[in-house]
């Protein structure tokens, strides 16, 4: 399970915490301390995992981070998750904020808070992975941005927008699950269906 | 990718300019969703955390006006949101906007409640108060029509959600699993998962569906549910061993890409998947041949197809290598696995490095041999400049550890040591080095030198069992004498040498560990007398950084140092300075020591030398006490009361309102009147008992550790391959000569560097030459091993520190934590000094029974009769009942009659088979495995202590079955206890016979599985075994808990764990005490009282956590309470109850 996902700058200021586990507030600001400064101690060319620190679980938590330009991107896992698979899941949360908002920089995330906490949740539900296809969160994002969209629009013809957004739905997307070869057959569980 | 980051801050003023705010009131409002942008604006421009600090709090209040003030909208609560998250991210409070927060997710349209229910999962947590406002919302957004809704309602439900609102959305989710949109199924599974996590058996009935789940026709629910399954197969894996063909299928699909283009990640399909799987396999495979069998082929084409063009496929090698080498072991595999976790070590990316150690330190336990394949590289991350990749390389060494190369790991990991300032690192490596060195120290002289570097380095943060180990080690001795002697002669030594130093501080435990020895062993030295070290020691006490506790233990040590040095000068100033001390603790030491010291004759026999293994008794119950007490409360005492009790009848009394049900009329009708002294001895009889089982059980808890305790010297190597072990050890011969002693000490290998170096100083540099002489002395007696064994000196190398195995072992916990008593058994009455000591801890409750009489003594008795002494020796004298602790565990062995066909086992009744009636309730007997000659069944029988299993087995066949043998696998949870008989050298021809084990439980569980075998020799001399397992729930360990209702009411309040649920009662159940009596039938609870339309039970989980349950009827609702001191047994009580009222 992941635990926490912290962004912070080079200068340890955050950008982005998530804590799937509950701290208390002033925990939750030491252990964003606490993780920066051992991140930042480590060069670019050691290994990208390291143990929690004291407060977060010591040596039952990985703490597994990428360093991009100005920014950290630090997951907090137990032994549950696999540290490869993680280090690949910061890729695909950053390739897509990428996308989402057209060469991302520091910044963006700054200013839009919010859409990066709405892309984070399609990555990560609950502290477990829910979708590691870009396509696939990308597509979902770009649904709740016609919602905006169209929400933008209310204040012009309010009775109608306001049955058009009610009705609004999220496009079906192909994902190809009846076509071709694939069939993924379980066998033993005919019982229980 | 680290070009997309490339704007920074410097571009942020040019930014805001653009964005001016103009005047008037609609320029205003325009400017209201740019006020985040000003914010920052603000922040960064900023220098110091002060005016930070100044300007949020401006921000705050300004924003507390504007979410309270009725004119604002939700749309600019929707930025006003925005902000308050801003400002908590930043570590500021922001708790008045959280009530604003839930009303935007309550009212607001799509966008605003998006935003309502980011603040709501950012702000709360699962208790906050205020989530419970959410709950309505949360069900309302389920039920909309509206994808979008229903996708967030899911979201806030898996971030966080209170427990005991479950039941509200539960049937919700569940119909989400039949949703027609993916997200959605997707969504629900893994808020179900979320429920699983914080309520497992709220969600017990719905794995049906979480099957449905696993087979959906869309592979992103697939995958969703293989989170639940990981999980559920993590805590017991047997119950989903009929899954593993499907997980199996679902791989070779994966892995055989037959999923969508959309699911390839860098052209490797669903890689997340496939790891996922892979988890699960390994845990279904764990030490199960017939499941194991079923994934070879998977595993190996997982090992073929993953080319090696990515981050990602290492994940999935890593994954399988770790499959492979946990499950039942196949050579051609494991010879692929090997080659595999060479790709990892010496790849140059560090990562994967990392990753490769890692899989060697799992991998050596079973192949140690690997680790000679990969010296040269271990060597090198040993000098690593990461220390991440130093401490996993140390990690590996550790479990490589044996006699010959324990010096040079010790050494590494000490230098490592003092590198690290981490406090957890610290403690746990230094707790590594104590195992090392108490398990394969060459000599003494490195034994104590190690041992003191652990306590000077480990400091005050080293786990308490490292001082109490150590010291025991020293007071318990080996079977020699004169070994013993040295060892301990060595320490004081050592010891006497470090207090020499000037101006040096050690840490506070080190200083207790070092008086204590000082205190018992000083006798041994010659040349100093014990004078010499009482002054030592009393230098020590006069210091200022010594903590108030050593200071006890140092006046204890001196104190035993007194009878050898009666008239020494500077115990008599002592006496006088803390005489007046203002410490109690001290000066009641004092006292004591002053006392004695007037008194020789007696001093010597309170304080021998070298008696601290020496059995003491102590009456425990202090039955000699009670005509002391019985003439006090003639004279008008009040009767004595526990602390607690005392502490409740305040409170009873405090209490204006009393909101507890039972809480005043309890408590007034409890104690009232005096009791009799008899009363109070008898009382005191029974927690001297209690407290004595307590002492057992804790011995026997603190004594299994060691049984585990990693040992690779005598490991079987079990799937270590042919043909690896000759040719590695030729290889150790080529790359450097193996160092023949088996006490290679540093300085020793230092010599043989700089000597082998000079008549080749060409061939090789010297540094070159050092990493091989290491590398020999770290792998030393590694690859040897198997030539050890074959000739026939398996355990040649001597275990100096190997503790005495005498029959005392099993009830040395309890000698060894008396004998304490006899060299500090005055000091132990000074409670709060000791609190930390280990043996005393132990002693815990006959200290306090003791201090309770000193405590009365003092109040009672003039100050200047001073009479503790006397008592102490009473003590020491009196012999205590020794109550017969396993009385109750002498079980009825029963004979079934021979001539019983086997045939017939499962038709005779339980009750015929054992020879007289038990008055315990049993299950029905039950097959568990058979096969063409034997049949295994079992009952369990619900003994008062513990759970007994009673497995019959039935020779179906006409011949004798020989040397049969019952075993059970040990299960985490549980103590298995095997009771005797359990070999059977002979199962005559279609007869039954039976095996027991009484099982206790550790570690409440809702659900666990007891597995085991049976092997035995069939006429032919053929052996079979046959493998079978039993489920046991937490119920079986659920007994009756006998108390009156007066016991009851104080009990509820003592309890701060409730759990209230309402039931809907059926018409058969419609009276209480009919419900109530089929629960006490079907659960093994106890009535204790029925009043008018309410019903207490109480029950209790072995071996004893009492459940307190509370009924009430009303109309046809059934309202069920319950209390306990454990958190999870009134939910699972709880689960349990519900079950039968539905079930009948």
């Amino acid at each position: 399970m992941i635990h926490a996902i912290l962004v912070f700058n080079n200068h340890g200021k955050p950008r982005l915490v998530r804590f799937y586990q509950r701290f208390p507030e002033e925990i939750q600001q030491q252990i964003v301390r606490e993780t920066f400064h051992l991140v930042l101690k480590r060069d670019d060319n050691i290994c990208n995992f390291l143990e929690g620190g004291s407060l977060i679980g010591g040596s039952d938590y990985k703490l597994i981070y990428r360093h991009y330009a100005t920014l950290y991107f630090v997951f907090c896992v137990d032994s549950s998750e696999s540290e490869l698979g993680i280090l690949d899941l910061i890729q695909v949360f950053v390739e897509t904020l990428d996308k989402c908002f057209e060469n991302v920089c520091e910044l963006d995330l700054i200013f839009h808070m919010d859409k990066v906490h709405y892309i984070l949740q399609e990555v990560v539900m609950g502290g477990m992975v829910l979708e590691t296809n870009m396509n696939e969160i990308v597509a979902q994002i770009e649904a709740q941005n016609r919602l905006e969209k169209s929400e933008g629009g209310l204040s012009a013809a309010p009775a109608r927008a306001v049955s058009a957004v009610k009705n609004i739905n999220l496009p079906e997307i192909p994902r190809n699950i009846n076509i071709g070869d694939l069939n993924i057959k379980v066998p033993n569980l005919s019982q229980f269906v | 990718m680290s070009d997309i980051v490339e704007k920074t801050l410097t571009a942020l003023p040019g930014l805001f300019l653009q964005n001016q705010p103009g005047g008037g009131a609609a320029a205003a409002k325009a400017s209201f969703s740019s006020r985040l942008g000003s914010l920052v604006r603000g922040i960064t421009a900023l220098t110091s955390k002060h005016e930070e600090e100044k300007l949020i709090q401006q921000e705050l209040s300004s924003l507390k006006i504007t979410v309270s003030a009725p004119t604002t909208t939700l749309k600019m609560m929707k930025e006003c949101m925005v902000r308050l998250i801003y400002c908590e991210m930043l570590g500021y409070d922001a708790s008045f906007g959280y009530i604003h927060a839930i009303k935007l997710a309550q009212q607001g349209n799509l966008l605003e409640k998006r935003v309502g229910y980011l603040a709501v999962s950012l702000f709360l947590h699962e208790n906050h108060e205020l989530l419970l406002l959410l709950v309505n919302t949360v069900v309302k957004d389920l039920q909309s029509t509206n994808l979008v809704e229903v996708s967030m309602a899911l979201t806030v439900v898996s971030q966080i959600f209170p427990r005991e609102m479950i039941p509200a959305v539960l049937p919700l989710i569940e119909d989400k699993l039949q949703h027609s949109k993916e997200i959605i199924r997707r969504k629900a599974v893994l808020a179900l998962y979320k429920f699983h996590l914080i309520a497992p058996n709220q969600v017990q009935h719905i794995h049906v569906k979480f099957r449905k789940a696993l087979c959906d026709r869309d592979v992103g629910v697939m995958a969703a549910s293989l989170h639940i399954y990981l999980r559920m197969i993590k805590e017991s894996s047997s119950g989903y061993k009929d899954l593993t063909g499907s997980f199996v299928t679902i791989l070779k699909q994966v892995v055989g890409g037959k999923l969508p283009v959309d699911f390839n990640y860098h052209s490797v399909p669903a890689p997340w998947l496939q790891i996922q799987l892979l988890r699960i396999l390994r845990l279904l495979g764990k030490d199960d041949r017939r499941t194991s069998e079923l994934m070879y082929d998977v595993l190996d084409e997982s090992l073929r197809r993953a080319e090696l063009n990515h981050n990602v496929t290492y994940a999935i090698l890593f994954e399988c290598v770790h499959t492979i080498y946990s499950i039942y072991p196949k050579s051609e595999l494991l010879e692929k696995a090997a080659k595999c976790i060479g790709k990892f070590v010496l790849s140059p990316k560090i990562n994967l490095k990392y990753l490769g150690l890692k899989a060697l330190t799992y991998v050596i336990q079973q192949d140690p041999s690997l680790a000679l394949q990969h010296q040269m590289t271990i060597i090198e991350c040993l000098d690593h400049p990461d220390p991440i990749i130093k401490r996993e390389t140390l990690e590996l060494l550790y479990r490589i550890t044996n006699a010959q190369n324990i010096t040079v790991i010790v050494q590494k990991m000490l230098e490592y040591l003092h590198q690290s300032k981490e406090e957890y690192i610290i403690v746990n490596l230094v707790g590594k080095i104590a195992e090392l060195a108490e398990k394969f120290a060459p000599d003494n002289a490195w034994f104590i030198q190690t041992m003191n570097a652990v306590f000077s380095v480990g400091g005050d943060v080293i786990h308490p069992d490292i001082p109490n180990n150590y010291l025991r080690l020293l007071a318990e001795g080996f079977d020699d004498e004169a070994e013993d002697r040295s060892l301990r002669l060595y320490a004081i030594q050592s010891y006497l040498t470090l207090l020499d130093v000037e101006n040096v501080f050690y840490p506070q435990r080190f200083l207790q560990v070092m008086s204590w020895v000082l205190g018992e062993y000083s006798y041994l030295l010659d040349k100093e007398t014990p004078e010499a070290v009482i002054t030592k020691l009393y230098k020590l006490l006069m210091h200022s950084s010594i903590s108030s506790e050593t200071k006890a233990w140092l006046i204890a040590a001196v104190t035993k140092l007194t009878p050898q040095a009666h008239s020494s000068n500077v115990v008599k100033r002592l006496i006088q300075e803390f005489i007046i001390s203002l410490d109690t603790c001290m000066r009641q030491h004092a006292f004591e020591l002053k006392h004695l010291h007037e008194n020789v004759e007696l001093m010597k026999s309170v304080l021998p030398v070298n008696k601290s293994c020496e059995d003491m008794v102590v009456d425990a119950s202090l039955s000699f006490l009670d005509g002391f007490v019985a003439e006090g409360l003639n004279q008008g005492v009040a009767p004595y009361k526990p602390h607690h009790q005392r502490q409740e009848e305040k409170l009873s009394q405090e209490k204006v309102l009393n909101f507890e049900p039972y809480g005043l009329s309890f408590s007034a009708s409890g104690f009232t009147g005096r009791q009799s002294p008899a009363g109070i001895s008898v009382g005191s009889d029974v927690s001297g008992n209690s407290a004595e089982t307590g002492l057992k059980e804790k011995n026997i808890r603190t004594y299994t550790p060691k049984t585990n305790s990693l040992k690779l010297e005598g490991i079987k190597k079990l799937w270590g391959k042919e043909g690896y072990l000759p040719k590695k050890e030729s290889a150790t011969g080529d790359e450097a000569q193996p160092i023949p002693q088996k006490s290679v000490i540093m300085e020793n290998v230092n010599q043989t560097v700089t000597k082998k170096d000079q008549p080749q100083a060409h061939t090789q540099s010297r540094e070159e030459k050092e990493k091989h002489l290491l590398a020999s002395s770290l792998f030393v007696g590694l690859g040897s091993e198997s030539t050890i064994n074959l000739l026939g000196k398996a355990d040649t190398v001597s275990h100096k520190f190997r503790r005495k195995s005498k029959t005392k072992e099993i009830n040395s916990g309890e000698t060894t934590s008396t004998h304490n008593m006899t060299c500090s058994s005055f000091s132990s009455l000074s409670n709060a000094a000791y609190e930390e000591d280990y043996y005393l801890d132990t002693l815990q409750d006959r200290r306090d029974k003791k201090l309770k009489q000193f405590s009365l003594n003092s109040e009672l008795l003039d100050s200047e009769s001073f009479t503790e002494l006397p008592v102490v020796e009473k003590l020491s004298n009196c012999s205590m009942s020794a109550p017969s602790l396993f009385a109750d565990n002498n079980l009825e062995i029963f004979h079934p009659s021979p001539s019983t066909a086997a045939s017939a086992a499962n038709e005779i009744s339980v009750a015929s088979l054992l020879e007289e009636p038990t008055e315990h309730m049993h299950s029905d007997l039950m097959e568990v495995c058979n096969n063409e000659t034997i049949s295994v069944s079992s009952y369990k029988i619900w003994k008062d202590d513990c759970l007994l299993l009673v497995w019959s087995v039935a020779n179906k066949s006409c011949s004798e079955l020989k040397s049969a043998n019952l075993e059970i696998a040990p299960a985490e949870n549980f103590k298995i206890t095997e009771q005797p008989e359990c070999c059977l050298p002979i199962i005559e021809a279609e007869s039954t016979k039976s095996f027991q084990h009484s099982v206790q439980m550790e570690k409440p569980f809702t659900e666990g599985t007891l597995s085991g075998f049976i092997n035995y020799q069939m006429i032919d001399s053929r052996s079979a075994q046959l493998e079978f397992s039993v489920t046991l729930s937490l119920l079986d360990f659920i007994r009756p808990l006998k108390i009156s209702t007066e016991d009851f009411g104080r009990l509820w309040l003592s309890f701060a764990n409730d759990v209230k649920q309402n039931v809907k009662m059926s018409e058969s159940q419609a009276a209480l005490p009919s419900a109530l009596k089929t629960l006490q039938q079907k659960l093994r609870l106890h009535i204790v009282d029925v009043i008018d339309n309410e019903g207490l039970l109480a029950c209790q989980l072995l071996p004893s956590m009492p459940c307190l349950l509370h009924f009430r009827v009303h109309a046809d609702v059934l309202a069920l309470w319950f209390r306990s001191s454990c958190s999870a047994l009134p939910d699972y009580v709880l689960y349990q109850c519900q079950k039968v009222m539905e079930g009948s």
